[in-house]
This record gives C-alpha cells, structure tokens and sequence, in this order.
C-alpha cells in the first residue's frame, strides 16, 4: 500500500472502534431492531477491516454476504418477534451465559495472542503476488479442483435448507 | 487505482497544493485532500445529473401521456428541479410522533450511499474512472444490497402500516431480483472472462447486447425490480399504499429518498452502458460523449417502459423473478460457459458466431418459458402481501 504508517493507523483505529462500539452496541441496546443495525454496521465494519489488510474479495463478499443477505434475514426475523421496542427480560440463564462468554472470549484471546503469525515480506515472490492480483480467479480454480468436493456439499446442504423451509411452509397451509 | 487518477489535472494540482503547503511527510493529507476533490466533484456532478434527470422524466412522461409536463420555472422548465430542491429544503421537518427517531433520520442517507458508493468502480470514458477493481462486478452487487436495509429501516422506523407494507413488498422483491441480477452479471463475466468493468469493456469487440440478448434483457427486467421502477414500483404503488415506505417523509428527507431513486436509475444506466453497451467505445465522437448518450438511452428506454407497462401486482412480480426470469439466466449462464470453452479467443467474428447462435436460442427460449410458466395467484402468497381485510 501507498499508505503512510500514520494514516493506515488512523483508518485501522476507526475502524476497530466502530465494529468493537457496534458490536457492544447490539448487546446494550434496548431495541431489538436497533441492535440488528449495529450488528450490520459491524459486519460493514469488519469488511473494512478485511479491505485494509487487501483482502477485497473478502471484504466484498463480506458486504454481499453479511450485509446484505444476513443482515436482512436477522432484520425480517427481528420484525416478526414480540415486543421488539423493550428487548427480552434477563432470565435465570444469565450467569451461566456470562461465563460461558467470558470462558470464549478468554479462548479467543489467547488463542489469538499465542499464535504465531506468519509475516509475508514486502516483496512477495511470484505465485502469492498473482494471488493477491486476481484473487477470484484463484479461489474458482481451487473451488472447482482441489476442494470441488466440500463446494458441492455446500451447495446439496444449501438445497436441502431450501426444501426444508419449503415444507415447513406447505405444512402449515395444509393444516 | 494509482495510475489514472494520478494524471488527472484536478487530482494533480490538489495533491501539489497541499503537500507544498505542509511539506514532504504529510504527503497521506494530500493523497487524502485529493482524493476528497476528485470524490466531492464526481458525486456532485452525479447528484446534478440525477436532479436533471427528474426533469428529463417528467417532462417525457408528459409527452407519453399526452399533457406538457413541468414547463414554468425556466425554458421548457429546466429549473423545475431546483425550484423543486429549494421547495424541499424549506419546508418543515417532520417527524412523526412514535417513529423511532434515530433510525427514521438514518435511513434516506443509508439509501443514498450505496448510490455514490457504486461510482468508485464506473468508467466514464476512455482512460477515467476512479478504481479499476478487479471484482467491481461483485462489488456493485454487494454495495446496492445495503439499499434493503435503508428500506427496511424507513418502513420500520414510520409508524405507519402502509410504510411497513411498503418496506415488506420492497424486501420480497428486492431479494428475490437479486438472484437473476447477479446470474446475469454472471453470464457477463464469463463472457468478458473478468469483474473488473474496464476489462469488460475491452472484451466487447462487439456489444454484449447483441451477443448475448438474453442476459441483457434479464438485467434489464430485474434492475429495473432493484430500482422499483415501473412495471415493478408495487413498493410505492400510489393507488393502493400511499408512498409505501415514503409515507411519513417530507421535506429533504423525502427529497433525499427520491434523489437516490432517480440518480439510482441513471447509475443503473451507467452499469448498463458499461455491461451491454461497449462502455464508452464507439467512433468520431469522445469517448466521455458516447458514454453519456448510452446511459441517456438506458434512461429514454426506462421511462418509456414506465409510461407504457402498467403495474403488477406483487405476487406476479416474484412469480416473474422465480419461475421466468431465474431458469432463463441459468439457460444464458450455461449457453455462455460452453461458448467460451469452445472459442477460448474472442474478436468480433467468434462474439458474431456467438451472437448468432444466441439470438436462435434467446427468441425461442423466451417465447416458449412464457407458455409454460403461468402467472396464477398461488393463493397463500398473495394472502400474505394483500392489503385487503387488514
């Protein structure tokens, strides 16, 4: 990147607070709509993030995937629950839900900073830069060669979901 | 990017000013200065385009329907558009008692956005445009997605049914569009053998809207389901739901709503200049010229389709997307991909074989799908999006 240090830093702080202040934005608010924005506005966030380390096709499907197709799922689900203004009473699950949470978080965490990460140089040799160049490309040919076995199951998983939800729907207008 | 922006004269010029007036190691406010330029001028010079495309509506819907249309402010009424900004921008700013006040101010500045947004990847004549991303054809798809949720958010935030009503048609549709849309685009890029829009430009030899008739007519008919234009607008549909997700906007609010519809329309033509129509390619005139006169008449053909077709109704329209438009795109998406196998290298003659063979298959397919696939209410869903009896 032609980026200087600075304004990289700049760009990838903001960044890191709108997605972390969304994501804690979805848990405070009262408003179960309002919540699924910021959740949305962090999906948007975490595609910046994606577009910051050139990883666009990620960030692209990220907006597409996310953005646009879970957001609205979460949003229609959202509408169709009972008192969306005032969000769910805390129940006696609670506590267990907090550890569970901190117990993840802690995981996470330590996964994250124990991990050695591996560093590409600044001049990237030959193949890996074609990778970055046409990324599409690449994950096609890889999609339908090497991995055409988990692509298809993906996709027979997908049309069983579909089929699914279509008998769902039919069961209850026969009823 | 980098390359072309950097030899534009306003790009150049902003970039010297500021790193002369602050030195060598601010040069990242300059690049951003100039940036800032070149984005303040390519938006305002689209938002000016789609005000005077209001106009240029009007005034041919008048046509269409036999009465003279906006014709006051100016000659032949080309100021109407700002009388109409200026009538917008005084009034009163309401906001109905019971909206959710945040997300109701929000949503026309979420629909705008991806509008601008879709600019960054356009070439607007040989040699300018802001980004040549290599995946700009997914890119657009993605960023006009968010457009769903500014709906979703204006039909919630109004505490108005008919708004509700509106942003659930819209969303039924809009998702449902979404699918022939891409598999269109699909088709496209297997042809131009890219998603980078300049790239695709230089791969039509021939324009891809006669080689491939099919896919251009389903981006046709689902762009305009994505822009809820006319035969499509059931989210707005006056006659039954008041302005559907609109109703409770006025003043700028609702100017900003409209403002993305119309200058959504003439991106839509842009997107379809670059797909169908060899972008800015042509002979004699410049380029940027040639560009501008194509998207003009994506526009012509999108108001005329408006003042001709009247209105289906919503179960009809996702009757259309699922059981007409999606099978074909895959016919298209599949007819492509053998083509391309068997003609790896495309000049003019192999997309004229190509064309061929298309339009023999294009006119039949078409004509008999429209046999087989009947537009029959299938009852529970139009139970699910009537308004009677609500």
């Amino acid at each position: 990147m032609a980026f200087d240090n600075l304004f990289s830093e700049i760009v990838f702080w903001a960044l890191a607070v709108v997605t972390i202040g969304s994501a804690a934005l979805v848990v405070h608010l009262r408003s179960i709509f309002r919540a699924a924005l910021m959740l949305v506005v962090s999906f948007l966030g975490i595609a910046g993030i994606f577009a910051m380390v050139n990883a666009e096709f990620l960030a692209v499907v990220q907006v597409l995937v996310y953005g646009g197709g879970i957001a609205v799922l979460v949003i229609f689900a959202v509408m169709m629950t009972r008192d969306v203004d005032t969000g769910n009473r805390s129940t006696a699950v609670q506590p267990v839900a907090l550890m569970m949470g901190i117990a993840l978080l802690g995981a996470l965490a330590y996964s994250i900073v124990q991990a050695e990460w591996a560093v590409l140089p600044d001049s990237l040799p030959g193949p890996i830069a074609t990778v970055f160049v046409e990324t599409p490309t690449q994950l096609g040919r890889l999609l339908l060669s090497d991995y055409v076995l988990a692509f298809e199951v993906a996709g027979v998983l997908l049309l069983a979901a579909v089929i699914g939800a279509l008998s769902l729907v039919r069961e209850r207008n026969d009823a | 990017m980098g390359e072309t922006l950097a030899g534009n004269v306003i790009y150049r010029n902003v970039y010297q000013f500021v790193q002369d007036l602050l030195g060598e190691e601010w040069s990242w406010v300059a690049y951003a200065a100039a940036g800032m330029a070149i984005i303040l001028l390519v938006t305002n010079a689209v938002m000016a385009i789609g005000a005077m495309y209001t106009w240029f509506e009007r005034r041919l819907l008048g046509r269409f329907q036999g009465r003279l249309g906006p014709n006051r402010a100016g000659p032949f009424g080309v100021l109407q558009p700002i009388a109409d900004a200026i009538k917008l921008i005084t009034k009163e700013d309401i906001i109905a008692v019971g909206a959710d006040r945040i997300v109701f101010t929000l949503a026309p500045v979420v629909m705008l956005a991806p509008t601008l947004l879709v600019l960054g990847v356009i070439p607007f004549g040989a040699g300018s445009w802001l980004a040549d991303l290599n995946i700009a054809v997914l890119y657009i798809a993605a960023v006009s997605g968010i457009s769903t949720i500014a709906v979703m958010m204006a039909g919630y935030a109004s505490p108005n049914s008919f708004s509700l009503f509106g942003s659930m048609r819209a969303v039924a549709m809009l998702v449902s569009y979404e699918v022939p849309l891409v598999m269109a685009l699909l088709g496209v890029t297997v042809l131009a053998q890219s998603m980078s829009l300049v790239s695709i430009v230089e791969a039509q030899a021939l324009p891809f809207l006669l080689v491939t008739p099919l896919g251009a007519l389903i981006f046709l008919a689902a762009i305009s389901a994505e822009l809820n234009r006319a035969p499509f607008d059931v989210t707005e549909a006056e006659s039954e739901l008041v302005a559907g997700y609109m109703t409770e906007y006025g003043g700028m609010k609702y100017g900003v709503f409209m403002l993305a519809e119309f200058t959504n329309t003439v991106v839509a033509g842009a997107i379809f200049a670059v797909l169908f129509l060899q972008g800015w390619k042509w002979a004699i005139l410049p380029s940027h010229i040639w560009f501008l006169l194509k998207v003009g008449g994506f526009v012509f053909i999108a108001v005329w389709v408006r003042a001709t077709l009247p209105r289906y109704r919503l179960d009809q329209i996702l009757a259309v997307a699922w059981k007409y438009l999606f099978p074909l795109s895959l016919v298209n998406v599949l007819l492509l991909a053998a083509e391309v196998i068997v003609w790896p290298e495309r000049g003019a003659a192999e997309l004229g074989i190509m064309a061929a063979i298309n339009w023999a298959v294009t006119i039949p397919a078409a004509l008999l799908w429209s046999k087989v696939v009947s537009l029959r209410t299938s009852p529970p869903i139009a139970a699910m999006f009537s308004t009677e009896g609500r």
